[in-house]
């Protein structure tokens, strides 16, 4: 029986809502106004909230000093490319472990998740040595390798959850009905488990788009993406909290409008399988 | 021959010609202060004089400081230049990593180089970073609030008289703090703050046979001595507080004093950004009658790495950058107060430059900064808010974050100091030193 919900119930629960929404976007929205205020008015204390004299002259000079479409551009191509490649190479793993799992699949899984555990710094000697070697250092390829290399195992569990709820005697069916595994893959199980590809995209482009780790160690001029352009505004001798605010909102935005638009196919995809 | 593969080879000999006849591109890692950014602007000047282009990567100064350090013990050639401080110069020099700057030519004349600044960028008498700009550290202080206190700032006060002039300075009621000072974790914070006063108490880091020396009483001196004050007389939170911190405190009215970078005078003395600008007044750093100063000394100067494919032009570039003619460019377009200070004699012999208020105390505090000689007594390094060994960063990281602590108050400071001689001394032992 479907538990009733008062209307005084309600509107607690849309003002809780509400306050924990405003709570976590609070800090995106004090760097959009900051990115209006002067550098003084930045500092004030107490700090100014809507009542100062909004300026653009933060975008002015960011705009002046950097090539932002430059850091844009690399920052499409790494996350789009990184995420692509996962994707290509997750999709087979996690059918392999979602419909013919072996006795270690299991440990596989959590071994390949445990990488994650790993600090980053740990490995940077290694990479940026085998970058070196291979030509890699200032690429935006090397960034997309390293990058499908350190999301992979997320993209690959996200994917063995949504294929885990897929029944496998549709695929079994699609087998007698004489489908090679390749066309079994890309047009039986894929289609059916978009939602979730989609939002396993969705969240990977994300996570690459703000990866600030790697993209900062392994790029110069050529290949660095919006995190170096934000890294480039912080000084520790001078004001420079409005113009790096300016900065980044510049360089969060375009993620920002995407998820705003693709949340309901985030969500969905996110949720897929939590209720049976 | 196929078509295509004619093409092909068209391509391929149309690329290299263009890779004949297009200019050569230097890359150049900066850090973003003020003076930096100017002179990126200026660039363009420099292409047309030499033909060579020039690539800027950015960045905050400690996420250079790995950057550049990654690629350098990697020999990776990411960069033809780095910006790089006092701290890494001797360290890299000693290891082959930069280039000799000792083949500078005659116009660039490089004897102009102020000999504190010299020093601190050479190894073994060799240079091997040229100055961009230089800076110590030096009192700012509120010239009407100190009138109001009855008081007279002396030029070269003592640490007895700041003390006191911070208790008649503050105004807890009007928000006024009597002293702001960095108590905020980090060598290159309040670790370099603490380390330059320490050295006026007679306290140093290391005795000549690499051993710490927080045991003993002048860092004990020291550390009551600055809690005390700051408690009596500094902003809530002080613990907390690193150079932006204060200057933002500074310009909004909100402390008598403040000691900190000379590179500070140009913006609490501009009224754009600062509510106080026409009340600033300037001193030399104080001291405790035993000889030294608590100023430090410290240069961003640029280096090539050894390696580098671009030699000639990364000197090319080198010279123009920390050039007279650089600076006289800035000056005929931004005005003298905007040149970069602190690292050639022959500014502080220009009338035009001394006519900036801070120009003289700029001077005096960065000639009375000895990084060879920083301390009371003998010590083995080289230095004056750093000793110049690598694991000097870590060790000081470690050791201002107890300070912190102390001075937060979640421990006392017998207990701080306690525990940076402990640290200290497992650090230089797993190190070799001892």
């Amino acid at each position: 029986m479907a538990r009733s919900v008062t209307t005084r119930g309600k509107a607690i629960n849309t003002a809780i809502a509400w306050a924990v929404g405003l709570l976590i976007f609070f800090p995106i929205l004090w760097t959009i106004l900051t990115s209006f205020k002067t550098e003084g008015q930045a500092i004030a204390a107490p700090p100014v909230f809507l009542f100062f004299d909004w300026t653009l002259e933060n975008y002015a000079i960011v705009q002046e000093r950097s090539d932002y479409l430059r850091y844009l551009t690399n920052s499409i191509i790494i996350a789009c490319g990184s995420t692509v490649l996962g994707i290509i190479v997750a999709i087979p793993a996690a059918w392999s472990m979602a419909f013919v799992p072996g006795r270690r699949t299991k440990d596989i899984l959590m071994w390949m998740l445990s990488t994650k555990m790993l600090p980053a710094v740990g490995v940077l000697y290694p990479i940026y040595l085998l970058f070196i070697k291979l030509g890699l250092l200032d690429s935006r390829a090397g960034l997309v390798i390293v990058l499908m290399l350190i999301n992979l195992p997320i993209i690959v569990w996200m994917l063995y959850t949504y294929f885990r709820e897929i029944p496998g005697e549709i695929l079994e069916a699609a087998r007698m009905d004489g489908a090679s595994l390749k066309n079994e893959i890309i047009y039986v199980l894929t289609p059916m488990a978009v939602p979730g590809i989609a939002s396993t995209i969705l969240l990977n482009i994300i996570l690459a788009w703000n990866e600030a780790f790697w993209t900062l160690n392994l790029t110069a001029a050529k290949a660095a993406p919006l995190t170096a352009f934000i890294a480039s505004y912080s000084s520790p001798e001078g004001l420079f909290y409005a113009k790096l605010s300016a900065a980044s909102t510049m360089a969060i935005a375009p993620i920002l409008i995407m998820g705003w638009f693709s949340q309901k196919q985030l969500v969905r995809g996110l949720t897929f399988g939590a209720v049976k | 021959m196929t078509n295509t593969v004619r093409a092909l080879l068209g391509a391929t000999a149309l690329c290299t010609f263009a890779g004949v006849a297009s200019a050569e591109t230097i890359t150049i890692a900066t850090v973003n202060n003020g003076d930096m950014i100017r002179m990126q602007g200026y660039t363009d000047q420099f292409t047309a004089q030499t033909g060579v282009e020039v690539e800027w990567v950015t960045l905050e100064e400690n996420v250079l400081r790995q950057r550049v350090t990654t690629d350098i013990s990697t020999k990776g050639g990411a960069f033809d230049i780095m910006t790089i401080g006092m701290y890494e110069t001797p360290i890299w020099g000693a290891n082959g990593w930069l280039v000799p700057l000792n083949d500078l030519s005659a116009e660039y004349d490089a004897a102009d180089i102020l000999p504190a600044m010299a020093g601190g960028l050479s190894y073994d008498g060799t240079l091997y970073a040229a100055p961009f700009y230089g800076e110590s550290s030096m009192i700012m202080y509120r010239t009407d609030l100190m009138e109001k206190a009855g008081l007279d700032m002396p030029d070269a006060p003592t640490w007895t008289f700041i003390r006191e002039a911070a208790a008649a300075m503050t105004d807890r009621d009007n928000d006024i703090n009597g002293v702001c000072l960095r108590g905020k974790a980090g060598w290159g914070e309040g670790g370099a703050f603490i380390t330059a006063m320490s050295n006026s108490f007679g306290a140093q880091w290391f005795d000549m046979s690499w051993g710490a020396t927080f045991d003993q009483k002048p860092w004990l001196d020291t550390l009551t001595f600055f809690k005390g004050m700051m408690d009596e007389s500094g902003p809530a939170g002080y613990a907390t507080n690193g150079f932006n911190e204060n200057l933002s405190l500074f310009q909004q009215g909100k402390c008598g004093m403040w000691i900190d970078a000379t590179v500070a005078a140009s913006f609490v003395t501009n009224p754009k950004d600062s509510t106080v600008a026409d009340h600033v007044g300037f001193a030399l750093a104080p001291d405790n009658g035993l000889g030294k100063r608590s100023n430090w000394l410290w240069a961003w100067a640029l280096a090539i790495p050894a390696g580098t494919q671009k030699e000639a032009a990364a000197k090319q570039f080198i010279e123009w950058a920390t050039s007279k003619s650089y600076i006289e460019t800035v000056a005929a377009n931004e005005g003298w107060a905007n040149v970069p200070p602190g690292a050639r004699t022959s500014l502080y012999e220009n009338p035009n430059y001394m006519e900036v208020p801070f120009a003289q105390k700029t001077l005096d505090s960065i000639l009375s900064a000895d990084p060879l000689n920083a301390t009371v007594n003998e010590a083995p390094y080289v230095g004056v808010q750093f000793a110049a060994i690598p694991e000097f960063a870590g060790i000081a990281t470690d050791v201002s974050q107890e300070f912190s602590a102390a001075y937060a108050g979640q421990q006392t400071i017998e207990e701080a100091l306690a525990k940076a001689q402990a640290l200290t001394n497992d650090a230089m032992e797993a190190a070799g030193y001892r």
